[in-house]
Parts: structure tokens; sequence; C-alpha cells
């Protein structure tokens, strides 16, 4: 099937919205929710538009229905701080709950935020291996076991006939994949940026899903 | 206005003493101020205009002298204000012994010398919009501000109907709510419409309470048309063709200005300067993408008299004094003849003697459009903008450094921004509305009541909520948004920095491209962050330079173009191969006449083509033929694309078009525009301007390292955010209202649709017309894509022209 990708002995299918779904486990993985990132910048000043938690859980919650998934993983930086709970407002705390209550659902912790605890529902990791394969929040360059991860919000910009083309993509190489960024008002890193390639290892490629393909583009060595 | 003024005896003795006499608008100046009223003098280059801006207040200084007391404020749009007013203030000043000081603050002024400032002011300050809009953020500028008699604004026509007016105009709002007696002085180039300056100038808009002074018109401008060997292209810009008689003039000549529409050009014209450059005179190069330090460089060459000649963009245009300039070139089309009289202005400051101009267009439109722009300086008919109201994120920044001073009651603010003429018609909801957005973001979720930076207290009257956002704001503030700029480094490591790019521009290059910079051909070597790390290269640059802003066709202009066409007697102003190409487009097809429509539709290589004569400038061009697209894709016409210039908008499509007039209908013309603008880049372009202007995102400072927690957010992603959730959101508003304006002409494109319903003329014909050749080549230039060469672009140009002439 062309719109999967195998990795570690099993197989994944990249989503377009962001998303990596694992059918044999009936698992969607997301990374880097970041909710309530625009409350964080208000609280110094910059009143950003108080809707990314609800429009981020919004886009979860569709993709949640239409891939009949059980499991839920986040890879760490769901919250872009640690008080961002209880910024949370009222209709996207209940979209959460909802959410957490209904899924088997997992928080891996990030460096955003370190130290959640279990008061969001779900349960809470710093780390864990699943089915043999390892589910952090940042890539570690000597993980020798194949290592799905987030962290870098990893970005193609492409030119093509003098468009320039910017997409959120998964990076890909041997034993790593890393996810791209979810949460709605989150920003990439270029995909070809050395930061990500000393994380993969090469060679590596971004993958690019769409609706019917997904697209792969090698990452210079 | 006769009355007479007694002149002080020591500006009369020092008048005396270099053998002048006080000119009549000077008097006339001065009779103002000691009538108390406000004034705006319109005067060309090199009457005297600043001295006459300050007469009135060196007279009052010296009639009664004050120590450490604001007398006038001064303001310019360049920063760069000392070489102009060292000349015609300083100067003065100082041979006449007077003890009256004058200071400059902008932005490169130290922080300590501001703070002083604000405890002993000078009599006079010059300062820049932004700088003086942040003066009124202090709670001493009360203070300082009460006693000031006069503010000067300098080349008002600049200012009126941009965003940094409408900052400057609100403070002048300010400025009068703390101090009635405030006197306003407007000093002005020569304008096509002075009472509508005289409105924006005035308090409550009232054009009347501001006396209009003329100053004589200048010697009349010598101003010719310049055909390279004889032949005028039938597209592109000027060529080396060119450069060659333009480099004769300059030999010619002590110092002359070469101006240019863009940057791109700019740079092509240099070098094309330097390559027949076979006496090694010093040509040099300005324009706003070059490292300030360049330019200043430049700058200091020019009026040390080191140079011959200067290749530059807008970036020269403002009334900057450069001394012995004796001829202005203007390369390819002037676009509107007020601003070709302000360049030709540049040449020859004394006005007795007339100022000499050479226009060189670089096609057939160009060369109408030239002969057009000369008939409308002799007959000095000037372009007339049509002013827009004041902008909303402007207001919003306004607003908040307002409380920053201190609290204000709404309804008194609310008067005071009435006062400000940009905003003498801003609705009262409005107004709340762009408050909210200060006081909380005004989003209808009231997420952010611990976050408010505005606090309502007992007394109605609002505060800021802490002395951080008073900061954050001084920081953030004005109204120039830069686009994200990458570096052009020469050298690797440490390298010296060439001047700036844009992002977008910048981003596409890769390793071994070659693009044309600073008048050389630079190659890329490496890129580091923000840098681009160039050699220099050889030969053709193998990337095409960026595009600047281009500035459209004037209206008036565009009317007289059409006039020339159709007046056959005219034509014998041409050279031949314009007269005949007209002659031939008459017999074939028909010339477009003045208020109508032509269309044209022809099948050429199974494509069948629509070429609509508007005449309404290249935005309005653009708009309609997505417009046309969009609506020809409905009715089943398969359009392939569009092409669009200042003069003519050529919709090719697969299916032909039999009946244009239901396609170009203005029914339903907003939903349309609506549809296309959410989905295209600018609105969202517009946006990132207006958040950053109206303080919901913070500027980036070049050099200002971020934390690691200060992840960036991109502008895009809040737009997508926004627009979902709170599509009525005042930023919104405003990001629309900015597009609508500067993208696509509405109200022209509304006069061109109008006009296609009771005027159009189309023409059925089979073949292309002479007259629709240059457009249809712009075309197959666009086309352009990986295998075609040279050749087979040279041979399809023969083709069309072949097929048109004979």
């Amino acid at each position: 099937m062309s719109v999967s990708v195998l990795f570690g002995g099993h197989d994944f299918i990249p989503m377009p919205d962001a998303a990596l779904y694992w059918p044999a486990r009936g698992a969607l993985l997301v990374a880097d929710l970041h909710f309530e990132k625009a409350s964080w910048f208000a609280s110094f000043g910059q009143l950003l538009p108080p809707y990314d938690s609800v429009e981020t859980l919004a886009r979860l919650d569709s993709l949640v229905t239409a891939s009949g998934a059980r499991e839920l993983w986040c890879l760490g930086d769901s919250f872009h701080d640690l008080r961002g709970i209880d910024r949370m407002p009222a209709r996207a705390r209940g979209m959460l709950d909802a959410l957490t209550t209904t899924l088997d659902w997992t928080w891996v912790v990030g460096n955003h935020d370190p130290h959640l605890d279990g008061g969001v529902g779900g349960r809470v990791v710093d780390e864990i291996e699943v089915d043999g394969l390892l589910l952090r929040h940042e890539a570690r360059p000597d993980e020798t076991r194949p290592e799905i991860s987030g962290h870098f919000h990893p970005k193609l910009r492409i030119t093509v006939r003098g468009r320039r083309i910017a997409r959120r993509c998964f990076v890909h190489s041997d034993r790593k994949l890393i996810l791209p960024a979810f949460g709605a008002l989150t920003g990439g890193l270029d995909a070809a940026d050395p930061a990500i390639g000393r994380a993969v290892g090469r060679p590596a490629q971004a993958l690019v899903p769409t609706p019917d393909r997904l697209l792969r583009f090698p990452l210079a060595a | 206005m006769a009355e007479t003024v007694t002149l002080p005896p020591v500006i009369a003795d020092w008048l005396a003493a270099r053998g002048w006499a006080l000119r009549r608008h000077q008097a006339e100046m001065l009779a103002a101020g000691a009538a108390g009223d406000h004034a705006l003098l319109v005067a060309p280059t090199g009457a005297g205009k600043t001295l006459a801006g300050f007469l009135p207040t060196l007279a009052e200084l010296i009639a009664a002298p004050a120590a450490e007391r604001l007398h006038t404020i001064y303001v310019s749009p360049l920063k760069a204000l000392a070489v102009d007013v060292q000349r015609n203030l300083l100067a003065p000043i100082a041979e006449m012994g007077l003890s009256i000081t004058v200071e400059t603050r902008t932005g490169d002024t130290p922080s300590d010398r501001k703070l002083r400032q604000r405890e002993r002011p000078p009599h006079i300050l010059l300062t820049t919009p932004e700088s003086l809009s942040l003066l009124i953020t202090y709670p001493d500028s009360f203070e300082l501000l009460k006693g000031v008699r006069t503010i000067i604004v300098d080349e008002v026509h600049a200012f009126a109907n941009t965003k940094r007016g409408d900052l400057l105009n609100l403070a002048m709002a300010r400025l009068q709510a703390i101090n009635p007696g405030l006197r306003r002085v407007g000093l002005s180039a020569t304008i096509g419409d002075p009472e509508a300056y005289q409105g924006w100038l005035a308090p409550d808009a009232d054009a009347e309470s501001v006396t209009l002074v003329q100053g004589d018109p200048g010697a009349e401008p010598q101003v010719g048309v310049l055909v390279p060997e004889g032949r005028i292209p039938w597209t592109g810009h000027t060529g080396l063709h060119a450069a060659r008689e333009v480099y004769k003039l300059i030999a010619a000549h002590k110092l002359t200005i070469v101006f240019v529409n863009t940057r791109a050009v700019a740079e092509l014209t240099f070098r094309d300067l330097w390559n027949v450059n076979d006496d090694a005179l010093p040509i040099g190069i300005h324009h706003g993408s070059l490292a300030p330090e360049a330019r200043r460089k430049t700058e200091a060459a020019m009026s040390a008299g080191k140079l011959r000649a200067i290749v530059a963009t807008a970036s020269l245009d403002l009334g900057i004094d450069w001394g012995d300039v004796d001829l202005v070139v203007q390369m390819g089309a002037p676009k509107g003849s007020s601003r070709l009289l302000q360049r030709i202005g540049r040449a020859n400051h004394r006005m007795d003697e007339p100022s000499k101009a050479v226009i060189v267009p670089g096609n057939r439109f160009e060369y109408l459009e030239a002969v057009a722009a000369v008939d409308a300086v002799a007959e000095h008919e000037l372009d007339e903008e049509v002013f827009r109201p004041g902008s909303l994120d402007v207001l919003a920044q306004h607003l908040m450094g307002v409380a920053c001073a201190a609290p204000f009651a709404p309804e008194a603010m609310y008067q005071e921004i009435r006062s400000s003429s940009p905003y003498a018609g801003l609705p009262r909801e409005l107004f709340d509305k762009t408050l909210g957005f200060v006081e909380n973001g005004g989003y209808a979720l009231r997420a952010y009541d611990r976050f408010k930076r505005l606090t309502l207290q007992g007394d109605g009257s609002y505060r800021v909520s802490h002395p951080r956002m008073v900061q954050q704001h001084r920081l953030n503030a004005g109204v120039i948004v830069e686009a994200a700029m990458m570096n052009v480094v020469i050298g690797r490591r440490r390298g010296r920095r060439l001047g700036q790019i844009e992002e977008w521009f910048g981003s596409q290059l890769r390793i071994g491209d070659s693009f044309m910079f600073a008048g050389l051909t630079l190659e890329v070597t490496g890129f580091d962050g923000a840098d681009i790390q160039v050699t220099t290269g050889r030969g053709d640059p193998s990337v095409p330079s960026y595009m600047g802003a281009r500035l459209p066709l004037t209206t008036n202009l565009a009317d007289r173009v059409q006039a020339l066409m159709a007046t056959p007697s005219q034509w014998d102003r041409m050279p031949p191969d314009v007269h005949e190409w007209l002659h031939l487009q008459n017999e074939k097809s028909e010339l477009p006449a003045p208020g109508t429509l032509l269309v044209e539709t022809f099948e050429r290589d199974k494509r069948h083509y629509v070429v609509i004569y508007g005449f309404e400038g290249r935005n309005a061009h653009q708009t309609l033929g997505m417009l046309m697209t969009q609506r020809m894709e409905r009715a089943g016409l398969k359009p392939l694309g569009f092409v669009g210039s200042d003069y003519v908008l050529s919709v090719w499509s697969l299916e032909p078009v039999t009946d244009p007039k239901p396609l170009l209908s203005p029914e339903v013309l907003e939903d349309e525009l609506a549809e296309w603008m959410a989905a295209s880049p600018f609105l969202k372009k517009s946006f990132r301007e207006v958040a950053i202007i109206a303080g919901l995102i913070e500027r980036q400072h070049p050099g200002k390292k971020k934390t690691g927690q200060q992840v960036t957010f991109s502008s895009d992603l809040i737009y997508d955010v926004l627009k979902k959730y709170e599509p009525d959101h005042l930023l919104l508003q405003a990001a629309w209202a900015d597009a609508r304006t500067k993208l696509s002409d509405i109200a022209r494109l509304n006069s061109l649709l109008e006009r296609s319903q009771h005027a159009m003329v189309h023409r059925a014909l089979d073949r292309v017309s002479p007259l629709a050749v240059p457009i249809l080549l712009d075309l197959g230039r666009q086309r352009v894509e990986g295998e075609a060469t040279d050749d087979a672009l040279l041979a399809e140009a023969d083709a069309i022209i072949a097929e048109a002439m004979s």
C-alpha cells in the first residue's frame, strides 16, 4: 500500500493531518500539541487568539473518529508549559476529558511539560517501549532500538516552478521516525536542518502524506 | 494676505548681506505665523521651502528668547534629515549669530540624550513620526509639549495617505489636545490637489483653517524622450543599447541621477552602464536593499561631488538636496506625472533655471506613456490622490501609546481621535472595537481577563495594566514592517555585509546559483542561518532578480495615453515604428478610444485569447484576470492563464469566448473578490503587518537572540485560527482593508467593469492584432519552463510579430 511506511517491523500510515496511525494496535500517535501556547504568550503581553487548544483538539477528535483509533499516544510537549492545563478554557478542557476517558491515552513528557501530572487524565510516562519500538519526545542519537519521537517540528520547504511550498512532514531514517508538530500554532524547522540530520542519521527522507499518496523526498546527506 | 510683517533686523541684514530679498511666499508664511494661523506651503524644490517654514519660528525666538523651552517640532520622513536642514536652518542660524538650539531625535539618538532632551529641550527639535509618536508615550512629555508653538511637517505629500501619515496625524491630535494653541505648518512639493492636503493637515479636517501659500512656479522644466537608435522594442525594459546613449548624456553633464522603477532594474541598469563605461566615470548605485553603510557612503560621495552619476530607486526620491545635479534620467515609464515632476525637481535646485530631464522608454507602450507624461508636465496636470480612511492597526498602536503616558477616558479620547483627519469619519463602534482589542485582544471568548493590557479604573478611565507593557510597547512601536530578510555576505566567516534581500527570494537560491546585487553578479557559496554567503561571479546571473514594489500607472496618464492613441494627428510625434504600429492597429482592429473599452478576441495556436484594453493599471488588471478565470472556469470555457500589464489584460482558454460582456459583469464582484482574496497569500501578508503594528505580535529585533522558550510562531497560523474562530476580528478587518487598497485597486476595477456594460467595443478578429503583440510576448516569457531555449523563444516572438503586422 503506497500510503504506508514500514518501520521497525511494523506498518504505519502517516496521515495528512500530521498524525501517525498504527493499524495493528488501532493507535494514533501525535507529537508537540503545545496546548495553550496562545495564552502562554498572552501572559507576556502578546494576546494571540485563545482558540489554539480548541482547534488542536477538534482536529484530533475528527482523526480519532475517522480512524476508529482506540489508543492515543502524545509524544511530548503536549502542553506549551506546565501551567497550561490551568489556563485551558472550559470548552477545550471538556473536549480533552472526553477524549482521555474514552481512549487508552498516554502522555510521554517533553521539554515543555517535563513534570506533567496525572490530573489531566490518561497515564504519564517519561518514555516507553511498545512492541519493540521506543516512544520518546526527543530522538537520542545513541539509541539503537527503533524509535519514534517528536520535538523538532519538521517541515519540508521546497520550490517547485518558482512557487515556495512549506508543509509539515515526517522524517524517516533507518532507525528513527520523527513526527511533525500537531498543535494549531506550532511553527516548523526545515527538515533539512543539520539538527534534524544529527538526530536521525543519514540517509533520511521527508515523508509528506497527501490524500492518495505518500510522497518521499530524500534529505541531503 | 497682503499685510507685511516686519522682518527682525537680524534676518533682514542677513538676507541683505547675501544680496537676497525675502520672497513672496516666505513673507506670506511669516504673516501666517504672526497671525497664529495653520499654513500649507506648496512650492517647487529650490524655492527655499525649509527656511520659509522656519522663518516664523526664528522671528518669534528672536523677539522673545526663551531658555530651555521647546518651541518648534519639525517632522521629516527621513532619518537622514541632516543635510538639507544643515544648509537651510543651521547655517542661517549660525551666520545670524542667534542663540537658538536645534537638536535631532530619531531612532539613532542615544537614550541618555533623549532623556536629557525631555528635561532640557532645545528650541527646535528635528524628528520623525516614529520618534514623535514615542515621545508622547512618556508621562513627562505633557510638560515638554505644553508650550510648543509650532509643528512643521515636511514633505506632506509623502506622508499623507500612508500609515506613517496616520501615526503622525494622530500624534498631532495628541499635541493639539495637550496644547490647543499649537500651530500646524505643512511643506509640500507641487501637488495636484492642495485642498485635500490642507484638510489632512488641519485639526478636525477643516481645510479652511489652513492658509494655503503657493510658491512661484520655477522655470519650466525641459523634458525630452530618448529613442535609442530610433527604434522602440515591442516589450521589455531598456537594454544595453539605451545604456550607451544614457552614458553619453552622463559624460556630457556634471552629475546625473538615473531613476529606475524597481531595484531589479536598478541592478541591471547599473551593470549595463558599467559595461559601456569606457572612461571609467565614477557611477554609483542606491536602493533600499543595500546596507545602510553602503547607502550612506554613496550619498556622501555624491554630496562631495565625487560621482558623475547615480542609479537610484525611490529610496532617493525624497527631498534631500543633493547639490549640483544637472540632469535627471528616468529609465522606463514614469507611471505618474506628480512622481515624474518630483524626480525632475532633483535636477538643479535654482528656481530660475530650468531642470533638465530625459525619459528613456523601454518599449512601445512606455513610449506613449513618456510622451503623455511630458504633455502632463507641460500642462501642469498632476495626479490626484484618493485619500483612504486611517488604518485601524495604527489607531490601536496609538491608543496603547497614549495610555502609556497617562490614563484616558474613552469618550474624550474618541473625540480627540476624530479630530485627526484620517479618522474624522471613524464610527464610535469601530473605536470601541479597537479599544477592546488594545484592552484584551478583542476576543468574544473573554479568556484574557487576567492578561489585560489596559485596566478600567473606577472613574471610567483606562490605564496600562503593568509597567512591563509600557516597555514592550516602546520596543515594538512604529509602522514600518520589514519583510523577513536575509543578509547577503561576501566571503565566508565574518564576511562583509553587502545588504539584504527578501527572505522569499533568498530561500529560493541554491549553492552555485548566481544573481545580481549591489551592481555585482554574485555566486552563492553557502548559507548560515539568515546569511547568504557569496563570492563575486562572472557573466550573466542564473536566477532572475527579485521584484520590488511597482506603482501602477495613474489614471490621468492612462487617459492621456488613450487620447494619444485615438488621435491620429498626434502620431506624427512618434518614431516611425510606433507610428506604423498604431496605424496598422487602426486598420486591422481599432484603437481604444477614451471612455470606451476595447476587447479583442482571436484564436492563435489552438488557444483562444481575450485581450482587454482596460488602462486601469497592473493591480486592477491582475485582479480582473483572477476574477475572469474564475468565471470562465464556471462557464466551462477552460481558461489556461492570464497576464496583465498596466495597459492590458490578456486571458487565454481552450474554448472560445464569444460574448465577453457577462464575464465582465460588475454583479457579485464583492462576493467573488472576497472568495479570491481569502485564498490569496496577500491577505496573510497584510495580516502579518497589521498584527505587528497593532501590537498582537512582537517585532523580531535583528541581532536580539531568542531564548530557548521563545519558540517563534507563524503569523499565518494565527491568521488561520482567527479566521476560523473569530472571522470578524478587528485585525482581519484591518488586513482586509489593506489588501484591498494595496493590491487590487477596487475603484479602478469597478470603473472598468462599469464601462464594459455600456461602452464595450468587441472585435472578433481572425488573428492577433498589432496592439496585442506586447502582451502576448510577455505571456510567452512567463511560460518559459525548463527546456525552452532562448532560440525557441526568439522564434516564437518572431512568429507573433510577423502574423500581426502582415
